[in-house]
């Protein structure tokens, strides 16, 4: 039988996964110029704040009526994180040398983790993520879970959300001249702090989105998700182009894509028997990203530095 | 009367380093006004801190009645202040018509965004030509014309340009000087700072002479231009 087209399928929905949370760095990047590394712990509380919302609800609800509730409050809390994090961590350092809010950064993603294995209950083990029911379909030789549906529709529904706010919104214009020249974006009025928090907060939703599939997925969500996960988006970002967002939903499918098939398929070459199954997936995903920077440092979509005034 | 913009022994540091050492001048509506001076005399660091992007070490500025201390640059704009910055900081990325757009960030009435879109584009007829072209691909002189025309699209009672004529061939530096004249023919009052103090100065009612970090002669345009001293330090004379 042919694998193929599933292999591809789970490439694109774990692709899918690692754009959304991308648009985090990559928005937050384009404009301060700065890696919010906790960013993987933002997508992390997300789960958990959606989590939240399910042991609210009572047993007997539809999971369907659950779903948006539990994105709302699973996105609120990714917000509110976010936000906090930028209002209190980052804007203070905001003319500091460059390691003094990377260093933050990597301070707060270990605090965001020890505070839910420490304060939310029973988290220092996975905790069991509702999974969006049994149903299973399959096209041709595709099947797949409605997690994985869910998964796909909010990708699309978020990306083109996010293209359309930014290209044909007012606040989406002043977003770009604010990363483009950040002073001069002040000099026609528009205030740059509450744009930098919109960054901000857009970031945080779209990991809650990824965090919700991503428990609806795999069955549970963990303290330590986001680390992985955040250094694989943040390696989409950087594939695609760090700063530009249509960059991250390229990177982001492209590393999916190139790690799925990569430890289904490698061990079929004479010599790589060793190198397949998903152990090796890592390694494959960040052997790209080297082979990519070698080739174009700059990431798949991303401009010359050059190029920028 | 009082002037539209009053600055007053304005007192502007980076760190420990005073850049600009009191300074006082006024900008009466209708008029326009010119710093000249060399490079490193504290000019751009003055219009930098009269929009909002520096913030003064000591001193008063009074604009429209209004101080302004300490209030952000994106405030600022909306009193009526417009800052076409040094080196044109035009957006690059975005077409002459979004670079314009973004000039009129504050105002929400639509049609007459559209027909101010419109007067840059016959002020500047190559910019009317290209308004789909991204910015950065423009040359400088083009730029330059951009960055005006997207000063002007806030529709401000002071326009303040930072050296609009720097790198410019001659000819383009003609043709931004003839712009000036004639937005000032139309009534605009503009704050200059320019390195051509010739041009300069035969554009203005009022002149100020910097020289680090302190206004050193004052006086109206034709009279700086026969100062002696000015004619040997500015002007490329012996």
């Amino acid at each position: 039988m042919n694998t193929l087209p599933q292999q591809l399928a789970n490439g694109l929905l774990l692709g899918s996964m690692y754009g959304l949370i991308a648009i985090g760095y990559t928005m937050v990047y384009g404009i301060v110029q700065l890696i919010n590394f906790a960013h993987g712990e933002i997508f992390m509380t997300g789960g958990f704040g959606a989590l939240s919302v399910y042991l609210i609800l009572p047993d007997s609800i539809n999971i369907w009526v659950a779903l948006p509730l539990m994105l709302i409050g699973g996105g609120l809390v990714a917000v509110l994180i976010a936000v906090g994090a930028e209002r209190f961590a980052y804007r203070p350092l905001r003319g500091a040398p460059r390691l003094a809010p990377l260093i933050t950064a990597i301070g707060l993603s270990l605090a965001l983790q020890e505070a839910i294995r420490n304060f939310y209950p029973q988290a220092d083990k996975p905790r069991v993520f509702p999974e969006l029911g049994e149903g299973s379909y399959e096209i041709g030789s595709i099947t797949f879970k409605n997690a994985d549906l869910f998964l796909i529709v909010a990708a699309v529904v978020c990306m083109t959300g996010l293209a359309f706010f930014v290209r044909r919104s007012r606040t989406g214009r002043a977003m770009q001249a604010t990363a483009q020249d950040p002073d001069t974006a002040q000099l026609m009025g528009i205030d740059t702090n509450r744009i930098i928090v919109i960054a901000f907060a857009i970031g945080g939703f779209f990991a809650a989105v990824a965090s919700v599939a991503y428990g609806a997925k795999y069955g549970h969500v963990e303290y330590r998700m986001g680390f992985l996960m955040g250094l694989k988006a943040f390696t989409a970002a950087v594939l695609g182009g760090i700063g530009n967002i249509y960059g991250a939903m390229v990177g982001g499918l492209v590393l999916g894509i190139a790690e799925v098939t990569a430890s289904a398929y490698i061990d079929g070459i004479p010599g790589m028997g060793e190198f397949g199954g998903s152990s090796w997936a890592n390694v494959w995903a960040f052997c790209l990203l080297i082979l990519v920077l070698l080739v174009r440092p700059q990431g798949l979509l991303g401009e010359r530095v050059a190029d920028r005034a | 009367m009082t002037a539209l913009l009053e600055v007053q022994d304005l007192k502007v540091a980076y760190g420990k380093i005073e850049a600009v050492k009191g300074i006082s001048f006024s900008v009466e509506a209708g008029q326009v006004v010119t710093l000249i001076g060399t490079n490193g005399a504290g000019k751009t660091t003055t219009l930098r801190t009269l929009s909002g992007l520096l913030k003064p070490s000591g001193g008063r500025i009074l604009f429209d009645g209004k101080p302004l201390n300490g209030t952000p640059a994106h405030k600022i704009v909306a009193l009526g202040l417009a800052h076409s910055p040094e080196g044109r900081h035009i957006f690059p990325r975005l077409s002459i018509t979004e670079n314009l757009q973004l000039g009129a960030f504050l105002r929400k009435d639509v049609e007459g965004i559209q027909k101010d879109i419109q007067r840059a584009y016959e002020l500047f007829p190559i910019l009317g030509e290209r308004r789909k072209q991204a910015a950065g691909t423009l040359s400088g002189g083009e730029q330059q014309m951009l960055a005006m025309g997207r000063a002007l699209m806030s529709q401000p009672k002071l326009l303040m340009l930072d050296e609009p004529s720097m790198g410019l061939s001659p000819i383009m530096m003609q043709k931004i000087m003839a712009t000036i004249a004639e937005l000032k023919a139309q009534g605009t009052t503009i704050l200059l700072v320019e390195q051509n103090a010739q041009a300069a100065l035969s554009l203005a009612d009022q002149g100020h002479v910097m020289e680090v970090g302190k206004i050193v002669v004052s006086g109206t345009g034709s009279d700086l231009l026969t100062d002696e001293s000015v004619r040997k330090a500015y002007l490329g004379e012996d």
